[in-house]
Parts: C-alpha cells; structure tokens; sequence
C-alpha cells in the first residue's frame, strides 16, 4: 500500500551512528558519494561496498531494508547494466548478431552496479538513521553562509520540514479517503487509462480541500505562537559535534584516503578502470 | 443465520519494523441479522480496525470473515459485491465528499452500484430524507455547508446504497448536543425502518445504552464482551477498570446496590432506573438501609 514507500523511513534507534551529529552525518554522506565516484576499480569499490554494510550493521539497521530501498531503482541500474554490457568495447567471449558480451563488459556493468546500489543504500542509510527534522535542522544549518547572498536559508528549510511532516499525514488521509470512497463502491483498480484517471477524481478532490484546510490552520497556529520566520530564532534542541562525530569524520577521510592510493594502485597494476 | 460471522481475525500493523502493533488479537464473533451493536473501547484498542475488516478494506493477518455466509476474502469480485451489502461511514464523512452538487454526491455510491437512473434517484431522495436534507438544498455545493449538514450529507452517501449492514465510526464526533441527537435519532429510525444490522462505535456510554440492543467491548486489541446492553453495563466495574465509562445512571444504580438497595445491575437507562426504584419503595424496600 501506500505506506510501503520509501521515503526517508526514519528507524528510531540508539547506534553510533544514530546518536551523531546530524550536520556530520550529511557530510560523511557526501564525502562517501564523491568516494564512490573516485572509485574507479574493483577492489576499492567492493571495499566501499563492503564498508557499507558494516555501516548497517552499526547502525542496526535490518540489511534487508536494502533491497527495499533499491526497488524502486531496479529499471535504472539493469538499464545501466545492460548498456555497459553491451557496449564496451574489447575481445567478445559472447556473440550473436550484433550482440556482442565482452569480458570488460561485464566487469564494466558489475561495477556500475554495485557503485548504485552503494549509493542508494548509503544515501538511505543517512535517511533511515537521522529524523527528518534533524535532517532539515543539519541542511539549515550547513546552509546559513549562503544567507549572505539573500539565500532564504531559514524559510527553505522550515518549508521542507513542513512538507515532511505532513507527508505521512497526507499518505493517512489519502488512505482514509480511498478507503472511504472505496466503502462506496469506487473502483480504483480496474479499468483503462482514462477510466483510472477519473476515478482518481473522487480523491484528490477532498485531499486538495483538506490540505489547503491543514495550511490554513497550520499558518494561523504558526502566528499565534508569534513564528515572524529564522530572525533571532533560538533553538531548543541545538546540534552539537561530540568526539563521536570527529572519529567518524577521521574514519571517512582515511577510508577516501585508501580508495584514492587503491585507485593508483590499479592503475599501476594496470586494473581495467571505470 | 448471523450476518457477520468473524473467525480467529488477527491484524497486524507494519509487521517486520520496528512500529509492529497488534491491532486486534484473535476476535470471534457473531451478529445476527437486526442487531443494533454498540461498539465501544479506547482510543487504539481496536474498534476501528475490526469494522474496517467487515467491510474488507483491511486484508486480515490471519482468521476469516463471512459476510451473509460468504467468505469476504475468497475472491476479488465478489468482495466488491459484499462490499455494497456493508456500508461503513467513517470518523468526519464529511471530508470525502467531492462531487459539484448534495444529489451527485449522495448519489456515487449508488452510481457505482450499477443501478439505472430511477432507482438511483428514489435511493437518493430517501437517503436525503432519512438524515433531514430538504429538496431544495439538493442542488447545492456540498462544501457550501455547515459541519454537521455536510456530516448527514456524507452519511447519506452511504445510506442510500442501502447496505444490509450499515457501520458507523463515531458519526457524532464533534457535534454540538443537538446536532448529536439529531443524528443518532435519525440513524435509529433508519434501523427501525429498513430492519437492516447496524454497528455504532462511540464513546458515549449514553449513546450505546440509549439506542444499542447489544454492546461490544473492545480492550487492548481483544474482544472483552459481546452481548446485550444490560449484561454488558453490568459488568460496571470491569468496564470502568478499562478506563471507559459506563453510564451515569448506572453508577447511579452501582452506588445504591453499594449502599445494600436491592435493585437489579443490569439497569443502563433512567427509564428503567425508575421504575426499579418505584417498585422497591412501593415494596417498602427504601427505608431499610
């Protein structure tokens, strides 16, 4: 159902890697991205691969949860398989017609793989361990040099928490009013396109009127406790760095440090390369 | 036979995560055809959850569901069928309406039935007419309405597919006394009328003892009772242990049977009370204690 969706699913927990700064964790991600992007060989690819899951393991988030991340992506990384495969270039071990496998096609495809995959499930691991508050916290406060060029850094960041917020409660009214107009005999899952589309009518019609009720009375609630927007705006909850934060940081920077000398390594070796 | 026949019904929220809530633990029930139940309970202990499976919205974790003899969950088609025998009006029907006119909208359900257009409309002008909408607003924008005129307007939605079964999620959350009344005073004649089983969730213990035959109490995801109004509020105690109330005459009637008075526990209405009460003072029965 519609509650299956994956969208930055928060698993509440007590980890390493939960309790860390939140503003620490976005930019570990980001350094592990760029990582996976230098990575250009198969060994310090599967190592930051294999990393990751150790990641997981920290922060006691079921591996399973993986797959359930990755299958929405499916069609891109087959996709990008196949077109790697299919073609590089090289000595052909595979042919019919035009179609022709190459050994460095596949390795090729494997690696474009797994550098996906690594980036989904790194990427959702940020998701899975930080609130979405503390995530649009953390993206406020790594973006509050860019006030400086009338940036309104506050406002973005208070619109984002208020669309998060209210995704899992329009995803229940959403279901609420299916679930009510399917009580009066809508059918949502036969029939062709056009008919699929008119029968959406019936719902998105009391979900626009109630989210435009819910902004209104959010809007009014919001005044009357005085909200005038980010100026002179103190926080109950402040982001603090710990000594938790900098060994991760030091961890990050050596592990990108060892794919970089891993990198020219294969090249020496004389690796196939992405 | 019963009209609602449920088996072992267990439903899991969210299995596998870490929100995993058992919503209703192993219910066995049966309601006979006629029936006017009063379903009450805490907020998330259940009731919700288990009327949503009469009408087959939600898929049981496990147990199975008859509705008139039929299991709901056999095949696809028919459940569509079985849906329209059971008509579920919702917490705050109000927010699904949608069409352009009061007529269109109560008219859906039927619509979507598949009846042709005269029965829709004789279905439709009844249905108006049970919850006190007059013809002339029939051509009005539902969302020009008040709160509680868009309330009967949405249950009218629902009546006027006039299901076997008709289940209703606290219809009077949020209505002022009168409006309250009103509602439940038209959903009681609408039984009287049609004959047709109806479910009532409520917090009011006034509500259930004033207009239910039978009660169903629902208490930590399990069924704690099911049976008539009169047994189930005399379990008093019990009840008010959970957390819920029972009504006030019958603390009434639990204070004087404390006080050693010897009337029956069973009494849930003033009416009731009253007469009890005469007649033990016309024994001579209230000098004694």
């Amino acid at each position: 159902m519609l509650k299956d969706i994956t969208l930055g699913q928060y698993f509440p927990g007590k980890s390493f890697i939960h309790k860390m700064d939140s503003r620490m964790k976005i930019i570990i991600t980001m350094l592990y991205i760029i990582m996976l992007f230098t990575a250009n060989n198969i060994v310090s690819l599967f190592g930051a691969t294999a990393l990751l899951f150790l990641f997981y393991i920290v922060a006691k988030i079921p591996v399973k949860m993986i797959t359930k991340s990755l299958k929405p992506v499916m069609p891109i990384i087959v996709f990008t398989a196949l077109l790697n495969m299919l073609f590089m270039g090289g000595e052909p071990i595979f042919e019919i017609d035009f179609i022709k496998i190459t050994e460095l096609g596949i390795l090729m495809a494997v690696l474009m793989c797994v550098r996906i995959v690594a980036l989904i499930a790194g990427t959702s691991l940020l998701t899975y361990t930080t609130s979405p508050i503390a995530l649009t916290d953390a993206i406020e406060a790594l973006l509050k040099p860019l006030n400086k060029i009338n940036v309104p850094v506050h406002e973005l960041a208070m619109m984002m928490t208020i669309a998060l917020r209210f995704i899992p409660t329009l995803i229940e009214e959403t279901e609420k009013i299916m679930n009510a107009q399917k009580a009066r005999g809508a059918d949502m899952e036969t029939g062709g396109l056009m008919q699929r589309a008119r029968a959406l009518v019936p719902i998105l019609i009391p979900l626009f009127v109630s989210a435009f009720r819910r902004a209104d009375e959010l809007a009014l609630a919001m005044e009357c406790r005085c909200y005038r927007g980010g100026e002179g705006r103190t926080r109950m909850k402040q982001l603090k760095m710990s000594s938790r934060d900098g060994v991760a940081l030091v961890f990050m920077i050596v592990l990108f440090a060892a794919v970089l000398a891993g990198n020219v390594q294969a090249v020496r070796m004389g690796m196939p390369t992405l | 036979m019963a009209v609602i026949k449920i088996e072992n019904l267990t439903h899991v929220y969210s299995q596998g995560t870490p929100f995993e809530k058992v919503a209703v633990s192993n219910v066995n029930l049966e309601i006979e055809q006629g029936e006017f139940v009063g379903v009450i309970g805490h907020t998330g202990s259940g009731k919700s959850t288990l009327i949503q499976h009469i009408n087959g919205l939600v898929a049981p974790t496990s147990g199975k569901i008859y509705i008139d003899g039929q299991d709901l969950w056999q095949d696809k088609v028919q459940r569509h069928a079985i849906r329209f025998k059971v008509g579920l009006v919702f917490q705050y029907p109000e927010y699904q309406l949608f069409e352009q006119t009061i007529y269109d909208d109560i008219a859906f359900g039927p619509k979507n039935m598949g009846l042709d257009e005269q029965e829709i409309d004789k279905r439709v002008r009844r249905a108006a007419e049970f919850v006190g909408l007059t013809a002339d607003m029939m051509e009005k924008s539902p969302f020009e309405l008040s709160g509680g005129q868009k309330r009967r307007v949405a249950i009218a939605g629902v009546l006027a597919m006039e299901p076997k079964v008709l289940i209703l999620d606290e219809p009077t959350a949020g209505l002022d006394p009168k409006g309250r009344d009103m509602i439940l005073g038209q959903i009681k004649e609408y039984h009287e009328t049609v004959k047709s089983t109806i479910l009532l969730v409520s917090h009011s213990m006034e509500d259930v003892a004033r207009f239910a035959t039978k009660a169903l109490v629902m208490n930590h995801s399990k069924m704690f009772m099911y049976d008539t109004v009169e047994n189930v509020f005399a379990h008093a105690s019990e009840i008010e242990k959970m957390g819920l109330s029972v009504p006030q005459i019958s603390k009434v009637v639990m204070g004087l049977r404390a006080k050693g008075y010897d009337i029956p526990a069973n009494i849930h209405t003033v009416e009731g009370a009253k007469q009890a009460i005469l007649k033990l003072a016309q024994q001579g029965g209230m000098t004694n204690a």
